[in-house]
Formats: C-alpha cells, sequence, structure tokens
C-alpha cells in the first residue's frame, strides 16, 4: 500500500457528510410531518410503513460486517460460507407468522423489549432479566463488528490508526442521540441505494473482466483443490453442520433485539407480511456479494495486510476506477452505521427497562428513564469503539459468534412464549442455564483448524461441532448453537412436566389470547414510543 | 413508557375480537423452510448454468421460491381480512 488514495477518500467523506446531515435532520423529520409526501413516512408520527420497514429491517440484518464477511468466509473456504443464502431464505417464511404475534400482544400491551413480554407473559421477572442480559451480551460484539466493517475499508483506501473510526462513532452516537430511530431508517435509503448500485456494476462489470462466470468458478475450484481445504461443493461431513447453521441463524435472527425494534416499529401486521416476501430481495443481494470472494480468487486479489476481511474492499479497490471504488466504500462505511444505530438503541432499551427499571430505580420518573436510555445507548457505543480499540478485534468476532448460540437460547421463553403458556417459568430458566452452558462448552471445544489440517487456536475456533466429541462414531459437525438449543428444549419440556405434576405456581398471565391477533385498527392497539426519540410524555395516552 | 407493562389481565375481550391466524395458505411457507435444508440433494455442480454450478444456482432459486410463497400466503391473509 502506497499511502492513502485521495480519490477514494474524498468521494467517501463526501458521502459521510451527506449522511451525517441526514441523520441530524432526522430529528426535524418527523416534527414536521407534512414535509414528506408519502403518507407512510410518517403516519401516526411513530410507525414506518412497508418501504422504510424494509429499508429498516434490511438495514438491520445485512450489515456492513455481513458484506465483508461472508464473501471473506466464500474465499477462504467456499461453499460453506454460502450458508448465508439459505439461512435468509429460510428466516422469512418460518418467522412469518411469529413476528405479527408479536407486533400484536407488543402494540396492545406496550412491550417494547422481548423481555418486556416474557416478564409479562410468564410473570418472570427472572426470566425477564435473562432474556435481558443475553440480549445485552448477544448485541454489544455485533456493533463492535461493524467497526471491524469500517476498518476493512478504512484499511484499504490506506487509512491507519484509530482516530477515523473514533470520528465516525462519534458522529453516529450524536445523531442517534438527537434523532433516535427515525435516524437508521433514513440513513437506510442512502446506505442500500449505494449498496444495490454496486453490487449491480460489480455483478456485471468484474466477472465479464475476468472472462466469464465459469472463469470465476474455475478459478475457485483450482485453488481450494491446491489448498486441500475448503471447495466449491460441500464435504459429506459438512452438509449437517450447514443446513443446521442456517436453520439455527434463521431462528436466532428475530430473537435479536435489534430484529425486534425493527418490527415493533412497523405500520402494522400486513406491514410486516408484506415485508417478510420483500426482505428476502436482500438476500438474492447477498448470493451475489458472497460471490466475490470467487471473484477475488479469480482476480488474483490479496487481502490488505493479511487481514480476510479487507478481501471485498481490496477487490474494487482492483477493478474499479476510484471514485467509484469510494461509492462502494461509502456503502460499506454507511452500512455499518445503520445497524450499529438500531443495536444501540435496542441494547440501551433493554437496559433501561428491564434492568434499571426493575431493579435499580423502580419509581422512575418517564423523563428520568429517557435519560438513561439516551446515556445507555452512547456508553453500548462507547463500548464497543472500545472493545474494537483496545483488544483485539478477533475477541469481538469470537463474542458474536458466542453472541448467535447464546441469543439462541431465548427461543422457547420468546419464540414459543408467544404460542402457549404451558412451558412453566421455572422451567424456562433451567432451560436457559442448560443450553447457554451446552453453547459455551461446544464453542470452547471447537479447534480452529489451517491449512493440512493443523490447529491453529484451540478454543472457539469456529461453530462446527463434531459430533464424534459426544462419542458417535462420526465425523459429522453440526451447528453448536442447534445442539444446544435442542437442549435447552429437553430440559424445558422435561422440568416443565416435573413443576406441573408438583403443581407449582406458574404466576398470572399478563396477556389475553386475542391480544396475539389484534390489529392496528382495533381500539387496544396502541402506538410504541421511541423512547430516544421521543421528548418525555409526549407518548400516546395509556390504557 | 411510563409505566411498566401491565401485569394483570386487563379484560381484553373487550375491545379485541377474536380473530385467528389459521389458514390453508399457511402449509405453503413449509416449502421455502424445507428446501433450502435438503443440503444432500443440491450439494452437487451439474447441472450448471451460465456457469454457475448446481449448488450455487439453485440456493438462489429458493430466494425466488421464498418470495412467491409468503407472497400468496400474504395475500391470502388479506382477502381474509377483506372478505
Amino acid at each position: 500500500m502506497a499511502g492513502i488514495n485521495t480519490v477514494e477518500l474524498a468521494v467517501f467523506i463526501a458521502f459521510f457528510v451527506v449522511v451525517t446531515a441526514l441523520g441530524f435532520g432526522a430529528a426535524r423529520w418527523r416534527r414536521a410531518e407534512n414535509l414528506m409526501h408519502l403518507d407512510e413516512w410518517g403516519l401516526g408520527g411513530r410507525s414506518f410503513g412497508t418501504w422504510i420497514t424494509w429499508f429498516l429491517i434490511g438495514g438491520d440484518i445485512y450489515t456492513a460486517y455481513t458484506f465483508v464477511a461472508v464473501p471473506a468466509l466464500v474465499f477462504g473456504a467456499g461453499a460453506a460460507g454460502f450458508f448465508a443464502v439459505p439461512y435468509t431464505v429460510v428466516v422469512y417464511p418460518l418467522i412469518f407468522l411469529v413476528v405479527i404475534r408479536l407486533w400484536s400482544v407488543s402494540h396492545v400491551r406496550g412491550f417494547v423489549t422481548p423481555a418486556d413480554f416474557v416478564r409479562s407473559r410468564f410473570d418472570s421477572p427472572t426470566m425477564a432479566l435473562l432474556v435481558a442480559i443475553t440480549g445485552i451480551v448477544a448485541t454489544m460484539p455485533y456493533i463492535a463488528l461493524q467497526l471491524v466493517g469500517i476498518e476493512a475499508v478504512l484499511k484499504t483506501m490506506g487509512v491507519t490508526g484509530e482516530l477515523p473510526i473514533i470520528v465516525a462513532f462519534v458522529i453516529l452516537a450524536v445523531y442517534t442521540y438527537s434523532s433516535g430511530l427515525r435516524a437508521p431508517a433514513l440513513i437506510a435509503f442512502v446506505k442500500d441505494t449505494l449498496i444495490y448500485l454496486t453490487i449491480i456494476v460489480a455483478v456485471i462489470v468484474i466477472p465479464t473482466k475476468l472472462g466469464g462466470w465459469d472463469v470465476v468458478f474455475g478459478a475457485a475450484e483450482e485453488k481450494f483443490d491446491l489448498a486441500g481445504t475448503g471447495g466449491l461443493l460441500l464435504p459429506g461431513t459438512g452438509q449437517v453442520q450447514y443446513a443446521t447453521l442456517a436453520l439455527g441463524s434463521a431462528l436466532a435472527l428475530f430473537l435479536y433485539p435489534h430484529s425486534i425494534t425493527g418490527v415493533l416499529a412497523a405500520k402494522g401486521r400486513g406491514t410486516l407480511q408484506k415485508n417478510m416476501s420483500l426482505l428476502p430481495i436482500y438476500s438474492l443481494a447477498l448470493g451475489f456479494i458472497a460471490l466475490l470472494g470467487f471473484m477475488a480468487i479469480a482476480a488474483g486479489t490479496e487481502p490488505v495486510g493479511g487481514d480476510g476481511n479487507t478481501i471485498v474492499p481490496a477487490l474494487f479497490q482492483q477493478m474499479f476506477p476510484s471514485w467509484f471504488a469510494g461509492v462502494a466504500f461509502a456503502a460499506v462505511g454507511i452500512g455499518a452505521l445503520v445497524p450499529a444505530a438500531i443495536m444501540s438503541i435496542a441494547a440501551a432499551n433493554l437496559f433501561t427497562r428491564n434492568i434499571y427499571k426493575e431493579y435499580l430505580k423502580k419509581d422512575a420518573t418517564p423523563t428520568q428513564e429517557a435519560k438513561v436510555a439516551k446515556l445507555a445507548s452512547l456508553v453500548v457505543k462507547v463500548g464497543a469503539v472500545a472493545a474494537i480499540i483496545f483488544i483485539d478485534p478477533q475477541f469481538s468476532i469470537d463474542l458474536q459468534l458466542i453472541g448467535g448460540a447464546i441469543i439462541l437460547q431465548t427461543l422457547p421463553s420468546v419464540g414459543i412464549g408467544l404460542y402457549t403458556r404451558w412451558l412453566h417459568r421455572g422451567a424456562l430458566v433451567a432451560g436457559w442455564t442448560a443450553g447457554m452452558l451446552t453453547a459455551l462448552w461446544t464453542l470452547y471445544s471447537v479447534p480452529r483448524l489451517g491449512p493440512g489440517g493443523v490447529v491453529v487456536r484451540e478454543h472457539f475456533g469456529g461453530s462446527a461441532f463434531s459430533l464424534g466429541k459426544l462419542g458417535f462414531d462420526t465425523t459429522t459437525t453440526v451447528y453448536a448453537g442447534f445442539l444446544a438449543l435442542l437442549v435447552n428444549l429437553l430440559v424445558t419440556v422435561v422440568v416443565t412436566v416435573v413443576l406441573r405434576a408438583m403443581k407449582v405456581d406458574d404466576g398470572v398471565d399478563g396477556t389475553a389470547e386475542t391480544d396475539y391477533t389484534a390489529e392496528r385498527e382495533d381500539p387496544s392497539v396502541r402506538d410504541l414510543p421511541d423512547p430516544l426519540a421521543s421528548a418525555p410524555g409526549d407518548g400516546p395516552p395509556r390504557g | 413508557m411510563s409505566e411498566q407493562p401491565p401485569t394483570t389481565s386487563r379484560r381484553a375481550a373487550d375491545v379485541a375480537p377474536r380473530r385467528s391466524d389459521r389458514n390453508p395458505w399457511n402449509w405453503l411457507l413449509l416449502l421455502p423452510i424445507v428446501l433450502p435444508l435438503l443440503v444432500p440433494v443440491f450439494n452437487r455442480a451439474e447441472p450448471a448454468l451460465f456457469g454457475w454450478p448446481f449448488f450455487y444456482w439453485v440456493q438462489l432459486a429458493f430466494v425466488v421460491v421464498g418470495v412467491v410463497t409468503t407472497s400468496l400466503v400474504y395475500r391470502a391473509h388479506q382477502r381474509r381480512k377483506q372478505g
């Protein structure tokens, strides 16, 4: 790398400035609702229509890290990295009927976080606390990883040092502080326009330059054959891992507090269902993005400074004129800000509602609550920046891996709880504990193998747990989080049967059956507050 | 945001009518859930399409299956709501 690429950097900064202006403008946007002509932009002043929801949830799920890490994985391992596509195909039909129940009950009962729901449904502050802590712990490294995305882009442009990342996150922190959820929703427009533009150009231009798709796949096959690891197809022992990782990740996705924040911001059940059929368009884009990994192989791209995450930015730099590479980098950079903003809002909500108000200051006034939420969102971001700067980024990647497996352990209470109250609150706590221990133990025992099957790292080397470790005579691997979920479910069911037989009190259900199918037009449905954006007390009247 | 979610059950039956999300069309959702998990079936290179091995293009085709089925189910729910 010979210094800084000024053209790329100038384009990158220009977009960043525009986005910052948008972020601050978002605060004013909701005050002057008639400024935007599309009525769905400000309907009810608080809830988002189909398109905003599409951009918001899309920006939430398909993050900068995804765009950087998925092709990096495909570059290194081939077919196994493509799991992101079946994962994001399976997720929408899987939750199609579930999220609408969550939306309805939350809007009738005023739930803002998954822990709010668990507390009321199972009458269990303990399980709610566990859900809140799980959510915060799983979200924090996710935010940190967005920084890894920005860092990869900056590195490729020749910008080193920590200052630029700090500046980017200070800007992010300030505008989410002043604009709340509106800021990421608005910025997601810019981000996605840039991302789609980049992908369409990349998918047309790069394979043409390289001599066609068969050359791209051919080069990849040759590389994997030579290396002896990875491949264009999955090895026989990796198929169960591929399927369980896709399914497990799909089950986990909408348990993440930031996905739930996006879901609850939607205008109604129809909006969500329509989105479940529109969001896969991102998956199509993700499929093409994943294949950038193979294009990088065919183009002979070398990652910058041996950092695998820079493979896509490096490919863009090699293939595109500087100004367009700058646009592509801006897409990734801005792509990091949107989910980071939503994640920090979601984590802040969990802390404020389910820890601060529940345990630290029960009589907190709305003003205090709003202040704490805003402060917590700042602390979360500072924590993420600190994690990247002071701790090895690899640590965040490990944590994120763990995060996916542990958030899955809230499925029985948050997911199944939407359908039945049969699971006993005590059993949920027991199942969660068993699932957590299993997840941590299995992930701990996965070594990372380098070329030729040499162990590079002893622990937390991936999520593929070898069933041979359990005494089965097989080399088949399975997704550790999925295995932990099975243990969790088993324990939950068994303990439920025992507790029900012993007639242990299971508390009072704070929700009614009709809550779960309530429509926006029903008198019981109300708008939810956006704690960071709303001035205290300007929320809708409470029933 | 000012109060905790109410824990005592209100007589919600008074305010929200009893409805159901049950719909025969919902079964269609199983298709895009099951197909992408049948890994051994599509873990192959042939037949290739435009130079893409089967494994890759078929999974992108699953995206289309997902879009079509969820759209159909969405429409079925809308019809139920109006009719």
